[in-house]
């Protein structure tokens, strides 16, 4: 008995810490909140048949962009709490240990649990509306695709309070990562939350290569897709491609830490190198699975709100193709200073800067739409104009990074910290806050309030600015990034007050954001049109939210900006009265979720190298699957006369 | 040209005034060696390439924004089905190209230089660098003597360091004087700085390793050739011996002060080729470390590197 | 979504439906990422090739008469593998259960034969934790038994699956994906002979 509390007590439970127990207490009481709302409005049928055993890839993308919201707030949390630490030299605030698994959490959550699920959940909510298509090509594989995100950011997140959370960095070097060096669980818990998290991931790129192939709308080539179209289908081919080697690396590493292997390890003949490597030859492909799609977004936004088409399209698409390939060629700017020699670091500086070609053209090429265009100034809109300028900031302190021989001068220093968030502030976020804005009233038939959007706008871009721009200069001081604290002296502490002041002023942007979602629910303007922007691409088609089947009649496309086109040419109206027929559509599962309680279940097991707990898991698993295989699954009909009526309450039909 | 002239007025002013606005050193941006010196103007070269890119961009967004707002007097130019320009996206791929060119053939040039002893008619002074958590361990082959988080080293002359890591991987940053290189388990890794002049100067761990990363801050005291010799010969006479048993016991997890002795082991010089060796070989049989994590140790002492003269160090 | 199950003579009954034919895609795709994950697991393998740390090497383990025998099951159940996919294409349901059962039988033999490789290994103290060498050794050659075992449960639920409804779309569909994976581990396969087995006896 005495033996389990102690294992309780020292090794399962973090103890110790007051920001703990506040966790603690905190989620005991959120979830006790939620499960009396779900019973006293007697909502527990409708969350469950409407929400957990969905395939609609519409509330599957909502579902998405809900947990990464809650993700961007922990993500957010861990870094205002670092900017208090670093305020002023030698300050206690958070003891050594706390930092480290602070910035180590804060950036695994940031870009694998917050910028890439909030992407895909736009990509989900979007893309086959603008392709034309009733879901995507797999919506139950897509439903586990969710779900295996889900249990690998909340088993990530489990280690806040159970086992202790991961202290080695989002990138996770060996051997420091290894048993010798790190031998509580908090690394296990990076291994399998990203592994499940990733698994769900591919699979994902696999159903959106597929649909976005196979299910375009007739008369959409693919030169006339959308361009956020585009970009989902080149990231999906990046992802099919990159992520089966960070499965490959967290495997290794699980090996190495579970069963005494020495892929990464400092002896027996391991190479820590390796792991840096594999590591990178995913990672750097990875920024821009998070980065192309943001193009794609203010691509279409930026043509919307000039009423313009896209300026150069056909070689928009290219340089994305462009970027794809040399993504996969550019790893090793990640380690110039490892000494892999004069020549491979000139060869790895040249192809860094080669990105700098293609991505230069697509800026020119956003600022070439708006010439001689309208430019309205709407929410969406302004966080696309503002990527331009803060995005090249960041783009052009790449390219200084990647002069390896100066490089030496910027790795791991506040330099290389200001310019990666520069990058992925100034193109992934504001690119998912331009993207929520933009098609906030397709998910929930109103938009979000205006004049808060401008608030949240202005603050959080002056916030991250006033954040940001110091750290280049800090970077030249020598400061070094994961260091909890500094010594007085070195002249560090102005720059840093102005910083973490800029922090803050994003976290209350951030949270004007979510008092707008509540506001503009309440008191939002609701949209009647479905097309409240007066859009180009066929999601502005059909009705605010959008129905379940997504269109009556699968539109005819004739050329780029299909909808803009239909509404040039007269053709809408013709289209809607056309003779709607019985629409096939799938059926939904309960099993995707609990298939992924199985998988959280052996993930949890061998995060705690309780072999058995992982086997029963992986059993369960396996027992799902095999259920679906022998489940006779046609789908259902929804018939004519319930479409008819649906679109006669919207009114598109008389 | 003249444009270009002003242009590097200006950034070279902004330098300056931002220096004076912060008033306290900017290691990267002051070399203080030729290592240092030549990935300086490397940085400054770069700024302003990038300079001229952000100020096209920034002047084009900002006249174009306002002057096409839908809010205007006079739409008449609004053209909405403009689609693209073969001329202009020709020109806009083959400028940053050229700029690309601009950049990576000086980058080219410096980094296959940086591989090399930067005053090749001086004699390089060799030291080896041992990382450890959380600690930097210095050994002076050529005068047989061990320094723990101070590093000595005589001004106006070429150092090689020859570095490697005790457990984790870090990086080896001596702002001032050059640009970083990692220090790896069972490899070896290369590093030529130089010091123009005597001085004191920041020295980093750049790459995290472990809880107490922070507190692997030391000086670096550069002195010319005579003080130089004087501090060995102090060392020499003053300071005790590292035997094995203690460098071992000194490479387990803790944070120590700065220490000195006035000799190391032989088995860190064969410990140190054998890496070289094995750098290639890879067939390493090091043998497993015990790795009793830190104990509690005593971080109650604030570190304060303002007074960085000596022996004067953080615990 | 909605496409009726036409029935001609020109395409094959697996690519008849909207469904099959995006499934049969899809699994391509998938496919290719299983082609970057192996790669992977062979470069490392190659990386780790010499590091054996004084522990046993390639030329130590490898057992000829073993590994040719193994080989020789997996090429041969890819052949009847084959075979079926070709009885499948004449819609006869004996001939592809009979055929994939011979595929089974084969399949069991390479995996059991390969699990008594790695015991006769560990029991020689060729352990996963004695050299980085072994630990990409089991890591490479044991993801693929993996998927091998992995491959022989999906074969079954689809026989029995066939037995019970016949020849018809949805059950060519699967058997037709099933008989594509095989194919790739044996492909998969054909690569570690060369690369592990042959390469480590010449080396």
């Amino acid at each position: 008995m005495s033996n389990i509390k102690d294992f309780l007590l020292n090794d399962f439970f973090v103890t110790g810490e007051p920001m703990i127990y506040m966790a603690d207490v905190s989620i005991v009481l959120v979830t006790i909140a939620i499960f009396v709302v779900l019973t006293y409005f007697k909502k527990w049928k409708w969350l469950w048949k409407e929400w957990l055993t969905t395939v609609d890839h519409k509330k599957i993308g909502i579902m998405y962009i809900l947990a990464a919201l809650a993700m961007l707030f922990r993500g957010g949390i861990d870094a205002l709490l670092m900017r208090v630490q670093l305020t002023a030299p030698n300050l206690k605030f958070l003891d050594a240990q706390h930092y480290n698994e602070i910035f180590t959490t804060h950036g695994t959550i940031m870009i694998l649990f917050m910028a890439m699920p909030f992407l895909i959940g736009l990509i989900n909510v979007a893309m086959p509306l603008q392709i034309g298509a009733r879901d995507v090509a797999f919506p139950y594989l897509n439903a586990i695709s969710f779900w295996l995100f889900f249990v690998g950011a909340m088993l990530f997140n489990l280690s806040f309070v159970i086992g202790g959370s991961p202290d080695a960095g989002w990138t996770s070097y060996t051997p420091l990562a290894e048993k010798a060096l790190d031998p509580g669980v908090g690394e296990n818990y990076y291994l399998l939350g990203l592994q499940l998290a990733g698994i769900g991931t591919l699979a994902s790129g696999v159903n959106f290569v597929v649909t976005i192939l196979k299910m375009r709308a007739p008369g959409m080539t693919l030169m006339r897709m959308p361009m956020f179209t585009w970009s989902t289908l080149i990231t999906s081919v990046i992802i099919v491609f990159a992520f089966p080697v960070l499965t490959v690396a967290l495997a290794m590493l699980t090996i190495d830490r579970l069963f005494g292997g020495h892929f990464f390890t400092a002896t027996a003949g391991g190479m820590p190198m390796m792991w840096t490597n594999l590591f990178w030859i995913w990672g750097h492909p990875e920024v821009y699975i998070v980065i192309l799609p943001a193009f794609g977004i203010f691509s279409d936004i930026i043509s919307t709100f000039a009423g313009k088409k896209l300026f150069g399209y056909h070689v928009m698409v290219y340089s994305m193709v462009a970027i794809s390939v040399l993504s996969f060629l550019v790893w090793t700017h990640h380690f110039f200073t490892m000494g892999s020699g004069a020549a491979v670091n000139s060869v790895f500086g040249i192809s860094t800067m080669a990105i700098s070609v293609p991505t230069g053209v697509k800026i020119f090429n956003w600022l070439l739409t708006m010439h001689r265009s309208k430019i309205r100034f709407t929410v969406a809109n302004l966080w696309s104009l503002a990527f331009i300028p803060n995005f090249v900031i960041g783009g052009v302190t790449g390219v200084m990074l990647a002069v390896a021989a100066a490089d030496y001068q910027y790795h791991n220093s506040y330099f290389l910290i200001a310019h990666f968030h520069n990058v992925l502030i100034a193109g992934t976020v504001f690119a998912c806050f331009a993207g929520l804005t933009y098609w906030w009233p397709k998910m929930f038939g109103h938009v979000l309030n205006e004049r808060l959007g401008k608030w949240t706008f202005w603050i959080f871009v002056i916030g991250y600015n006033v954040c940001f721009l110091p750290q280049y200069w800090l970077g030249f001081m020598g400061m070094t990034r994961r260091t909890y604290t500094y010594p007085s002296g070195l002249g560090w502490m102005p720059l840093n007050v102005i910083s973490t002041v800029g922090g803050f002023l994003m976290g209350i942007g951030f949270m004007i954001m979510v008092y707008n979602v509540y506001y503009s629910a309440r008191y939002g303007k609701r949209d009647t049109t479905g097309d409240p922007w007066n859009g180009r691409t066929l999601e502005w088609a059909t009705t605010s939210p959008a129905a379940e089947y997504n269109f009556a009649n699968v539109p005819e496309v004739r050329d780029q900006d299909a909808f803009w086109e239909m509404k040039k040419s007269n053709r809408v109206k013709e289209w809607l009265n056309q003779p709607i027929k019985d629409i096939h559509m799938p059926n939904n599962s309960g099993r995707p979720i609990i298939m992924a309680f199985f998988f959280f279940v052996a993930g949890f097991g061998l995060t705690f190298e309780w072999i058995w707990v992982g086997a029963i898991g992986l059993f369960g698993v396996l027992i799902t699957m095999v259920l679906r295989s022998f489940e006779n699954d046609t789908g259902h009909h929804i018939h004519k006369e319930e479409v008819e009526r649906t679109e006669r309450e919207a009114g598109r039909i008389s | 040209m003249k444009h270009m002239k002003t242009s590097i007025k200006l950034i070279v002013l902004s330098v300056i005034f931002l220096l004076l606005l912060t008033g306290c050193d900017v290691p990267v941006l002051q070399p203080q060696g030729p290592v240092a010196e030549q990935q300086y103007h490397l940085i400054l070269w770069s700024i302003f390439l990038m300079l001229f890119v952000i100020v096209v961009v920034f002047v084009l967004f900002g006249v174009i924004v306002f002057k096409y707002r839908a809010s205007r007097k006079n739409t008449d130019d609004y053209d909405p089905e403009k689609e693209g320009s073969r001329k202009l996206e020709f020109t806009w791929t083959i400028i940053p190209i050229i700029i690309v060119i601009m950049l990576a053939i000086p980058m080219t040039i410096t980094t296959y230089d940086l591989e090399k002893n930067p005053s090749p008619e001086k004699k390089p002074y060799v030291v080896n660098v041992t990382s450890a958590q959380w600690k930097w361990l210095f050994s002076y082959p050529e005068d047989g003597i061990e320094s723990v988080n101070v590093l000595h080293v005589p001004a106006d002359r070429p150092v090689k360091f020859v570095m490697t890591s005790e457990g984790a991987m870090n990086s080896f940053w001596i702002p001032a004087l050059g640009g970083q290189k990692y220090t790896m388990n069972n490899m070896t890794t290369k590093l030529y700085l130089e010091a123009d002049k005597p001085g004191t100067y920041l020295g980093k761990a750049a790459n995290f390793n472990g809880k107490y990363f922070a507190h692997m801050n030391f000086n670096v005291i550069a002195q010319d050739q005579k003080d130089f010799n004087n501090w060995v010969k102090k060392v020499k006479s003053t300071s005790p011996k590292l035997t094995m048993d203690q460098y071992n016991q000194l490479i387990k997890p803790s944070v120590v002060k700065v220490k000195t002795y006035s000799s190391y082991p032989k088995e860190l010089d064969e410990k140190m080729k054998k890496n070289m060796d094995m750098m290639n070989m890879g067939n390493s049989k090091s043998k497993e470390k015990d790795q009793d994590k830190d104990k509690d140790m005593d971080m109650s002492k604030d570190m304060d590197m303002s007074g960085m003269k000596g022996d004067k160090s953080h615990e | 979504m909605s496409q009726s199950h036409s029935l001609n003579n020109q395409t094959p009954l697996e690519y008849s439906t909207e469904d099959g034919r995006l499934k049969i895609f899809g699994f391509w795709v998938f496919l290719g990422a299983e082609i970057i994950l192996f790669s992977c697991l062979f470069a490392s393998y190659m990386v780790y090739l010499h590091r054996t740390a004084g522990g046993p090497t390639p030329d130590d383990l490898f057992n000829v008469k073993e590994f040719m025998t193994e080989t020789f099951l997996l090429l041969t159940s890819s052949f009847t593998c084959g075979l079926a996919t070709h009885e499948l294409r004449r819609h006869n349901k004996t001939g592809v259960i009979i055929w994939f059962i011979i595929t089974l039988i084969l399949g069991l033999g390479f995996v059991g034969m390969e699990a008594h490789e790695f015991v006769d290994y560990v029991g020689e103290g060729a352990k996963m934790s004695t050299s980085a060498f072994l630990t990409g050794f089991f890591t490479l050659v044991g993801t693929h038994g993996c998927h091998v075992s992995l491959g022989i449960l999906w074969i079954i639920g689809i026989l029995i699956q066939t037995a019970r409804t016949g020849i018809n779309p949805v059950t060519a569909r699967k058997l037709f994906i099933v008989g594509l994976y095989w194919h790739f581990l044996d492909v998969v396969w054909v690569f570690i002979f060369t690369v592990v087995y042959l390469t480590g006896m010449v080396l």
